[in-house]
């Protein structure tokens, strides 16, 4: 089963990777980033409570995870702001229809440092990203243990 | 001489930075200011010639750095119109005012009373006192705001009552700018016997400020959105009122005498400074302060006035962009929102062109709340920015809008 989204399927991190370094100035990348964001796997109205969000001090991420038949994790993801939802995109090529193993095993750090964006995730950043890369380890991680 | 902004800039050296390789566009100045060469100096100085730790006399390094520390104090008394037992170290702002929530609220605050505070507080000045009203059984009342973005203290004659005991307001906002009229509240509060605690964070860098003349009986603020560095800051407070308050830490420096069974406090101001203080901080803060004191700083108000009137003039000019906080009594600060677009994008994609500006809530949820917004974008001004960095700004902004 999967969302919907060629995110973590056929549009995988490697792509993301290949793709930035392809642009050297900062419209292009951005333009990129935020036409990401439209590949977002569409998040269920529904969901959009409390228990589900992601707080920032800039900006606020709604996240919702679900476990496939084949253990693979399923993750909805939805933002008021256009970069954050491309960056959750970018999170989503490599986390998404992954193992809760796969997922841990990923370099989140390490793939941001490649593609420059390594700001957006420090944990200082106000925008809800890496809060949202920590909660869906954590969930990775009770599934492991399960 | 005419107020040369060239020159005021070339003191700066920060403002040479070039991000991403453009030339920097500093609009943050309400989160920290840039420092000038005199301080950045001072603090060098200190730790090559003079470190050592304060108020203990028993060498002569002690004696260059408690003296220094000291200067530093009367520095702060001069630029507040205080006396020198009336400044207090503290950590910034946000320390100061939890030591007047503590020590005062624990001293004057009993069941039913009523603290006041207005709409447009930073959560430093709205935390500490929820805090000290749980622990003493008083409630917190709010000064409402008007759709412009000032405080409406025509509401005052019913919000103060015999049971305020404390009202607690920014003496301008942080988030829209706003200049709140201090003086005309602390005669207010003064006629039902209320005291008064002026949050100064974001006004003691744009005009002068003497606390005798406002007759405020606190005042906070810190060092570094005064061109100072961070880490310190001062509380000022009437002398017979930091008396009569107990000590907020205790420790070190503060006390008299000590045995197990009890412990008396040391003179003012040494009664509020727990511990060994931030000397290198205070030293610095002493030189900002002596440096702003040095400028014209009608000819800074002024230039400062006419960025914000500049900025003003652009906005109104741009679709779709509407002004938080639309009055005519502001410090030089620019809160907007631009229809369609997130406040959190815009702050990105400025930043990526070397336009630093603040985005989100400003640490002022509830006044985000009440103007039914997320947040806002907020471009801050200092004297050393240009005419030109607000043309930057614009330029930046019409750019973005193909993006977003």
């Amino acid at each position: 089963m999967s969302n919907e989204t060629s995110l973590g399927s056929s549009t995988t991190h490697e792509d993301i990777v290949d793709t930035l370094s392809f642009f050297d100035d900062w419209e292009e990348r951005y333009t990129y980033i935020i036409e990401l964001g439209k590949a977002l796997p569409p998040y269920p109205e529904a969901l959009k409570i409390e228990s589900h969000l992601v707080r920032g001090c800039q900006s606020q991420v709604w996240l919702h995870i679900e476990v496939n038949d084949d253990g693979t994790l399923s993750l909805y993801v939805d933002s008021d702001a256009l970069i954050v939802r491309g960056l959750a995109a970018i999170v989503l090529a490599a986390l998404n229809q992954k193992t809760p193993q796969q997922i841990l095993d990923f370099d989140m750090q390490a793939y941001f440092q490649a593609i420059d964006l390594l700001k957006h995730i420090s944990p200082t950043r106000g925008n809800g990203v890496q809060s949202m890369v920590e909660r869906i380890r954590h969930e990775a991680q009770k599934r492991l243990a399960a | 001489m005419a107020f040369d902004v060239d020159a005021l800039r070339t003191e700066f050296p920060t403002l040479g930075q070039k991000p991403y390789g453009k030339p920097l566009v500093y609009l943050d100045n309400a989160a920290t200011t840039q420092k000038p060469q005199v301080v950045i100096d001072a603090i060098e100085r200190y730790y090559r010639e003079q470190n050592s730790n304060v108020h203990r006399g028993a060498h002569y390094l002690g004696d260059v750095a408690t003296h220094a520390m000291e200067e530093a104090r009367a520095t702060v008394a001069s630029f507040l119109n205080a006396s020198r037992e009336e400044v207090i170290w503290t950590k910034g702002t946000t320390d100061a005012l939890n030591l007047v929530a503590h020590s005062l609220g624990s001293h004057v605050l009993s069941a039913g009373d009523e603290v006041l505070i207005s709409t447009l507080e930073h959560h430093a000045n709205i935390v500490p006192w929820q805090q000290i009203c749980t622990l003493t059984g008083a409630s917190i009342k709010v000064i409402p705001l008007k759709t412009d973005g000032t405080l409406a203290l025509e509401q005052l004659e019913n919000l103060l009552t015999e049971r305020t005991k404390i009202v607690a307001v920014a003496h301008a906002s942080n988030a829209l700018g706003t200049i709140n009229d201090i003086a005309a509240l602390v005669q207010k509060a003064r006629q039902i016997g209320a005291y008064v605690v002026v949050d100064g964070a974001q006004a003691v860098s744009h005009f002068p400020v003497d606390v005798k003349q406002l007759d405020c009986d606190f005042y906070a603020f810190s060092g570094h959105k005064v061109f100072g560095p961070t880490g310190i800051g001062v509380l000022y407070g009437k002398r017979e009122l930091l008396e009569a308050i107990p000590p907020y830490q205790t420790g070190g420096e503060m006390i008299e005498t000590v045995s197990f069974e009890t412990s008396t406090w040391n003179r003012l101001p040494y009664k509020f400074e727990a511990g060994t203080p931030h000397i290198a901080g205070a030293i610095g803060l002493g030189a900002a302060l002596t440096w702003l004191m040095q400028q014209d700083r009608q000819a800074l108000w002024e230039h400062e006035s006419a960025l914000l009137a500049h900025a003003t003039e652009h906005a109104r000019a741009f679709a779709g962009m509407r002004i938080i906080g639309d009055n005519n009594s502001k410090v030089g600060v620019l809160s907007f929102l631009i229809e369609g677009t997130h406040p959190s994008d815009v702050g990105t994609l400025l930043d990526q062109q070397g336009i630093a500006v603040r985005t989100g809530h400003h640490c002022t949820m509830p006044l985000m709340d009440s103007l039914g917004i997320p947040g806002t974008v907020r471009a801050a001004f200092a004297p050393y920015n240009t005419l030109e960095d607000v043309d930057a700004l614009f330029t930046g902004l019409h750019k973005i809008m193909n993006f977003l």
